[in-house]
């Protein structure tokens, strides 16, 4: 079993940990991983059974922003964040082709583990979904004692993690609660904290909103704003306003493939496609 | 006609309203009386069991020995720690078995496998207990030449396989599919996904199955007959007859001794007091507590 230790939050480097026996090339790639985290998506196609959801997409995606993926229900948007963290194979009947790199790093390689590239890349689900076993406080922990990481100060991982999300003030006196005791607002923001705790390079986000109301929504989407300066966040998202709101950048999905992918305020006024221009404008979607 | 029209007909006298509370009653009494008839045979069995089995309950009764007839005293202290030795023993065999069964089917089933496992798990609970004791005298009892504590355990716990297997399962598939998506989002193993979050989760559940599948079996009769036999004095090895509290109910019950009988009933009383006291200490061990 692969142990890690955290002393202190600020000193964990980042790293994704290939077989010891790569090949000096993998492992000098290893080390770039260091200095910030890139995803670039290639060919990438995916789908369950017969049916291709993800039609041949590439795309990069810039570390330290926000990338929104718009598109009407069923275009795939799902299918292509979940492939990022290799959560879509998951699925029985699921397929997947193509490469995602994570700083230079295919994370479909036969040499890498997908359980450690989830550790890497963690993921906030459309539904709140804090494990009802657990307190809110080992819910923050939650990712940290399944994976046997060594916790140098518990308390202050709790602590760092529930203030990052901005909901330490909120539950300081419910620690020891039930998670799905709280607000659904609340739910998702500790469970952003338990992702964060594992201090990821990148954080995927799947409608983390849809289920909130709109001042909850309010909260993550100033969340999410913050937490862009540490992380490359890839966020799903149906409200085009929200992508508008939060996103650098902001690409386009129509029937699985990528229409178009730009500075989201180009994309919002000035799309250089028909397609995007009409569902952007509301003409269908 | 024209004040119908305005009110819609909704001020108006309507006979079915009346046939539809009619009815609604009928409903709800017919469903009272249902009730009525399912628990009153429960009533009436705990209330014969307290009333000629109280006075016979004692301490005496599960320390002491039979004594022969005649004799005043004696109880069936073997009996009791006889059943304790069988459930014991079968519960340490069958319930390990059945719960990794039960997560097999439910977290790695959707194969021809699990689909065997499944069927085999349905007709096997099918099977009359009688049946599995006849089984374990061929594949145990013969071969080892005896009656024995192993022997009886064995049976016992291939009666208990299929309740718990098809519990368990149950229980792990009403876990939301997004408690398994958020502990593998997170990093973790998929083994260690189901230990310690989905059977977690699932444990109140899983433990009411175990405790119902414990009552069975401390009540079973028939296959201890070819398997554990009885025994009138301690059981000291694990390869020797033992006795136990539904053998020895039986004996003394179609006995013609009234002794015999109100020791049967003191028997019986404190069987179901055991078991009820099980699945309460189960539940209680189980709860969910947060820290």
């Amino acid at each position: 079993m692969q142990m890690m230790t955290i002393q202190s939050p600020a000193s964990l480097k980042p790293r994704l940990q290939v077989a010891t026996s790569a090949p000096s090339s993998a492992r000098e790639q290893v080390l770039a991983l260091d200095s910030g985290a890139q995803l670039s998506v290639t060919e990438l196609r995916a789908g369950f059974g017969a049916s291709e959801v993800i039609k041949g997409l590439t795309m990069a995606i810039d570390p330290r922003a926000t990338t929104a993926i718009i598109g009407p229900s069923g275009c795939g948007k799902s299918t292509f964040i979940r492939c990022l963290n290799r959560m879509h194979e998951v699925t029985p009947g699921a397929f997947v082709g193509g490469r995602v790199e994570l700083n230079g790093v295919d994370v479909y390689d036969s040499r890498v583990d997908p359980v450690r590239v989830r550790r890497r890349i963690g993921m906030v689900f459309q539904k709140p979904n804090p494990f009802p076993s657990m307190s809110v406080r080992d819910n923050v922990l939650a990712g940290l004692k399944l994976n046997r990481v060594k916790i140098g100060n518990v308390e202050e991982v709790v602590e760092s993690s529930l203030r990052s999300v901005a909901l330490w003030d909120e539950v300081k006196d419910k620690l020891k609660q039930p998670g799905t005791s709280l607000s659904g607002g609340q739910q998702q923001r500790l469970c952003i904290a338990r992702s964060i705790a594992l201090k990821p390079e990148v954080l995927l986000m799947d409608e983390p909103c849809s289920a909130l109301d709109p001042i909850a929504t309010a909260r993550i989407e100033e969340l999410i704003s913050e937490l862009r300066q540490h992380y490359t966040i890839v966020i799903v998202t149906h409200n085009m306003h929200q992508a508008a709101r939060i996103a650098q950048k902001t690409a386009f999905f129509f029937m699985g493939e990528l229409i178009e992918y730009d500075e989201t305020d180009v994309i919002f006024t000035r799309p250089s496609q028909k397609q995007t221009e009409d569902y952007v404008t509301g003409r269908f979607g | 006609m024209s004040a119908a029209s305005e009110t819609l007909g909704l001020l108006e006298a309507d006979s079915s309203a009346a046939k539809r509370a009619l009815h609604a009653k009928l409903f709800e009494w017919g469903c009272m009386l249902a009730v009525v008839v399912a628990i009153l045979p429960l009533g009436s069995l705990l209330w014969s069991l307290v009333s000629k089995g109280g006075a016979a309950i004692s301490v005496d009764l599960f320390t002491e020995l039979p004594v022969p007839l005649g004799e005043m005293g004696g109880g069936m202290g073997n009996g009791a720690l006889g059943s304790l030795y069988l459930v014991g023993l079968a519960s340490l065999m069958g319930v390990p078995v059945a719960v990794l069964s039960g997560i097999f089917l439910s977290e790695y089933g959707e194969t021809r496998a699990g689909a065997a496992v499944r069927f085999c798990a349905d007709v096997l609970s099918g099977i009359p207990s009688i049946t599995v004791g006849l089984f374990v005298y061929g594949v145990v009892v013969l071969p080892m030449k005896r009656f024995s504590v192993i022997a009886g355990a064995i049976a016992l716990a291939i009666i208990m396989l299929p309740t718990i297997t098809r519990t368990t399962e149950e229980m792990l598939r009403l876990v939301p599919n997004q408690l398994r998506e958020a502990a593998l989002g997170l990093g973790v193993s998929r083994w260690r996904t189901t230990a310690s979050i989905l059977i977690r989760t699932a444990l109140p559940g899983i433990v009411t199955g175990v405790s119902l599948a414990i009552a069975r079996i401390a009540g079973e009769t028939a296959p201890l007959l070819f398997t554990a036999f009885s025994n009138s004095n301690w059981t000291e090895y694990m390869d020797d007859p033992v006795a136990s509290l539904p053998v020895q109910i039986y004996t003394y019950a179609v006995s013609p001794y009234s002794e015999w009988h109100s020791q049967a009933w003191g028997a019986a009383l404190a069987l179901v007091l055991v078991i009820l006291v099980l699945s309460v200490a189960a539940k209680f061990a189980t709860r969910t507590r947060y820290r």
